[in-house]
């Protein structure tokens, strides 16, 4: 993928090793990319294939002592990799959001929802408790959910995965970050869910011009939100390309087997015709 | 006669409190009947909080439900006796969504896919190992995964352990929970492909519950779709289900992603 000045994040020849008892091993290797502002960049891969690792390396979520990475990681021209673990954490969630899988796992269940969402914007703003509540409640109203304050009130549990996987979209939009890096969003909710939860990471994109790395093994979330689509296998960056030239012309033989494997609705009366 | 008939299941969840003037009842299953004849492949699709789940555990025997008969071969699972009862578990079988939570941790894959041969059938040490190895190979493992542990196995492979054991019985129905949400594509669609096979092979039924619309098309001959505990539509073709005009369908088919980035419909903006 071409690299230009534009990318607000850019990363490379990162390579990330793991100590072993045999010795080092490597999880991901050459991986070099860039994401320009308001653009959507789609990791696709087979699980094993250093998605997440690329992901959690770039916010430096890995343990120092067990695993070497090196490469450069850069955010708006600022070097990330070998940033210490202080000034990391006032990036984290400021300029770089993070959307887990799960949404269960990434809320505490002992606290109620407005608890950590004003905790996450008072870490990182000078805002009074009162101010910080005030923004919450304004962001969740932005992406559409319900009762605002009322939502406030509950705790992880009491609600729905999709409805906490908006929660936490709205957490994650709430400090106008540059880059919004979401690991496999959608892959524990049912379609009607899943379609909403992109629609509003669409409309983040859209108003705040935020840009979107979306890890995904499915195909179809891939075709719905990508501008361009990178593709890993075992720790490698086979292809990379703009998202038609994948889905219309893929080059290596692993993604024309991943656009082989998808299953289709319409099998019977589209064959395989997509190219022009 | 079908294998498995439900007649009229209703079932719903109370949340009570101590007395019973605050009891909540909540409906979850709502006068459902339908027939799965042998050999054949039943989807169930519909969203989260649908019922489906609830529906496998009742069909399965887990949850008695409040009224209606479940009968499998003839017989009314919760009403018979003990023998007919362990008969009946014999002939069905589950997988559920969470491979890692559906098996015991401290067992090898060995110990885990021969306990129900254990349970059934009086087998010799060397048959019961031999049996294990050719389950084991019949899901695209190999000997060398007998003496692994859980932890060891990521979760399409442990996903294959679990479908192993299913069939180690050669059972007449799997119910499928969920079986292959979890997992990611290539690995769904391997699985997919090996339960296609196994029911060819071995003649099974499957009661497929999910909410992926297309994994249900790939591999279900009818399809029914669940809403708030009814069984709002039941298409003896798969293909009925694309000219439906019920709302619940219709927001249904809306939700399906597209197949490619010139069919998009969330991010309509040039490249």
């Amino acid at each position: 993928m071409e690299q230009n000045d534009q990318s607000i994040l850019q990363v490379r020849n990162l390579h990330v090793e793991v100590k072993t008892k045999e010795g080092l091993s490597t999880l991901v290797q050459d991986i070099n990319f860039g994401i320009e502002k308001g653009k959507i960049l789609g990791i696709v891969g087979e699980s094993g294939s250093g998605k997440t690792v690329t992901s959690m390396s770039i916010l430096q979520l890995h343990d120092k002592k067990s695993m070497n990475i090196s490469g450069s990681i850069t955010l708006h021209g600022r070097e990330l990799n070998g940033l210490d673990s202080k000034e990391m954490r006032s990036i984290r969630g400021k300029d770089i959001a993070f959307i887990m899988q799960n949404p269960m796992n990434a809320f505490t269940p002992v606290f109620t929802i407005g608890h950590q969402f004003v905790e996450t914007i008072k870490s990182h703003s000078s805002l009074t408790n009162k101010e910080a509540k005030e923004l919450a409640i304004n962001v969740m109203r932005s992406v559409n959910l319900p009762e605002p304050d009322k939502l406030l009130k509950k705790y992880p549990f009491q609600l729905s995965g999709g409805m906490l996987q908006r929660v936490m979209i709205a957490m994650a939009a709430c400090l106008n970050p540059s880059v919004i890096i979401a690991d496999e969003p959608t892959t524990a909710l049912d379609p009607y869910n899943q379609l909403s939860v992109l629609r509003l990471l669409d409309k983040i994109r859209r108003e705040y011009g935020t840009s979107i790395l979306l890890i995904s093994h499915d195909l179809g979330v891939i075709a719905e939100m990508a501008d361009e689509v990178i593709v890993m296998q075992q720790g490698r960056i086979i292809e990379a390309a703009n998202v038609f030239g994948i889905f219309d012309n893929p080059q290596h033989d692993y993604t024309k087997k991943l656009l082989r494997t998808r299953p289709s609705l319409y099998f019977q009366k589209q064959p395989y015709t997509y190219k022009l | 006669m079908g294998l498995l008939e439900v007649k009229q299941i209703n079932h719903s969840y109370h949340s009570g409190k101590l007395f019973k003037w605050n009891v909540q009842s909540n409906k979850v299953l709502n006068d459902i009947s339908f027939t799965i004849e042998e050999g054949t492949c039943l989807g169930l699709v519909g969203t989260s909080g649908a019922g489906k789940s609830t529906l496998g555990k009742v069909i399965l025997g887990i949850q008695p439900p409040q009224q209606g008969q479940i009968l499998f071969q003839g017989y009314d699972i919760y009403r018979a006796d003990k023998m007919t009862q362990r008969k009946i578990r014999r002939n069905l079988q589950v997988v559920f969504q969470d491979s890692y939570s559906s098996v015991n941790p401290r067992l090898t894959a060995e110990s885990i896919i021969s306990e129900p041969l254990e349970n059934y059938e009086r087998l010799t040490v060397a048959e019961l190992k031999s049996t294990v190895i050719s389950l084991l190979e019949r899901v695209g493992l190999s000997e060398k995964d007998l003496n692994k542990y859980p932890h060891q196995f990521s979760g399409g492979q442990l996903q294959r352990i679990n479908i192993a054991r299913a069939i180690s019985l050669k059972p007449k129905l799997i119910v499928l929970d969920e079986s292959v949400s979890s997992l990611d594509m290539v690995t769904q669609s391997l699985i997919l492909e090996l339960l296609k096979e196994l029911k060819q092979d071995f003649g099974l039924s499957y009661l497929f519950i999910t909410h992926d619309i297309k994994a249900a098309f790939s591999i279900s001959d009818r399809l029914g779709v669940l809403e708030k505990g009814e069984l709002i539509e039941l298409y003896e073709s798969k293909e009925q289900f694309f000219y439906s005009k019920n709302p619940v369908v219709l927001q249904m088919r809306d939700s399906i992603l597209a197949e490619h980035p010139r069919f998009r419909s969330i991010t309509k903006r040039e490249i």
